[in-house]
């Protein structure tokens, strides 16, 4: 198999989830992007070890380790990353990462984002109240 | 003549020589490339489409085809891992986690961000610059399939626990921290301050009246 092919498809997945975690607003859509990202590195992993193993009779499937390494701190990285949403989602009432501006440096357009989040959160504490 | 002759001299030459050639695909690169269109379409989906839910769903296809390719590449241990763990597992949490934020079902206007064109121009760049590079560089390599599979569950399985037996224990011991962080992450922290008033209303019958008989005495003794 031409090795090409699943250099260029790795390359071009990876582009596609950086154009998804510039664009998208929503913390879970940006946490889909970083795992097409994560996958776009695999497929280079096992492509290059795959190539690597017969090419230069290489024995120590560090492609293929590396594969199942990054998997699993993929695995880890999805649960901690929900787990932060979550946490965000019950104390903001949003998971818009375009509104979560509090280290923001300088006043400006962000007053209002805060009024308006300072606002929500007084709607959400009367509500739980 | 003579032109005619080497020219088809190279063309005959140039095949049998690596055997390989670009107008001649193997099953196994057409297979690879219509499941890697179907993947990157899918994920072009993904992170285009407006319906929050179908985002999730579309990846699942988009990480499966992946999971394809792995299969064609030969490694079939790190492809059924694949399936496990990103299909099964994976996606299941991103659906729960869009679930719990209570995300729109169904279109939400406000899916992409203001800076879609800046991060279009980025991604764009960034993929003609990497897809050049890449097909410049591996122009002329091919992976040979033909010999015993490069990722058996038995050829895996040897290298992980001869040559990568640490790393592995140390990637133990990182799933137990992440699933130690998750859970004290997503303990209420507000349920802390309300119990105390049940307790405190609970207890103010019982325990002020026993630390009173026991301390009160002690510190008598040590005021006397």
């Amino acid at each position: 198999m031409h090795l090409a092919l699943p250099a260029v498809l790795s390359a071009l997945l990876f582009c596609t989830g950086l154009y998804g975690v510039l664009a998208r607003r929503n913390a879970i859509l940006v946490l889909m992007s970083v795992e097409l990202m994560l996958n776009a590195v695999n497929l280079n992993l096992v492509a290059f070890d795959v190539w690597l193993s017969s090419t230069a009779e290489d024995t120590l499937h560090s492609g293929q380790a590396l594969t199942l390494f990054t998997i699993a701190v993929a695995a880890a990285e999805i649960g901690i990353g929900l787990a932060i949403v979550l946490a965000v989602y019950r104390n903001r009432g949003t998971s818009d990462i375009d509104k979560l501006r509090d280290t923001a440096e300088g006043p400006g357009p962000d007053d209002s984002d805060s009024d308006a989040l300072a606002a929500e959160r007084a709607e959400k504490a009367e509500a739980s109240a | 003549m003579t032109l005619t002759a080497a020219v088809a001299a190279a063309s005959t030459t140039a095949p049998s020589a690596e055997g390989h050639g670009f107008l001649s695909p193997t099953g196994v690169e057409v297979a690879f490339l219509l499941v890697g269109l179907l993947t990157f379409g899918a994920a072009l989906v993904t992170v285009t489409t407006r319906q929050l839910v179908h985002a999730a769903l579309w990846l699942v296809v988009a990480l499966g085809g992946l999971a394809v390719e792995y299969l064609l590449l030969s490694a079939e241990f790190i492809a059924w891992v694949q399936v496990l763990i990103y299909v099964g597992s994976v996606v299941v949490l991103l659906l729960f986690g869009l679930m719990l934020t209570k995300a729109p079902i169904g279109r939400s206007p406000d899916a992409d961000s203001g800076n879609r064109w800046v991060a279009l121009i980025v991604a764009v760049a960034a993929a003609a610059t990497l897809v050049w590079v890449v097909a410049d560089a591996f122009r002329a390599t091919w992976i040979d399939l033909d010999g015993a599979p490069a990722g058996s569950t038995e050829v895996t399985g040897e290298s992980l626990f001869r040559n990568w037996v640490l790393p592995f224990e140390g990637l133990s011991v990182l799933l137990l921290a992440a699933l130690v962080g998750a859970i004290v992450l997503s303990r209420k922290a507000k349920e802390e301050p309300s119990p105390p008033p049940v307790n405190s209303h609970a207890g103010a019958g019982s325990s002020p009246s026993v630390p009173d008989s026991r301390n009160h005495p002690i510190e008598q003794e040590g005021a006397l």
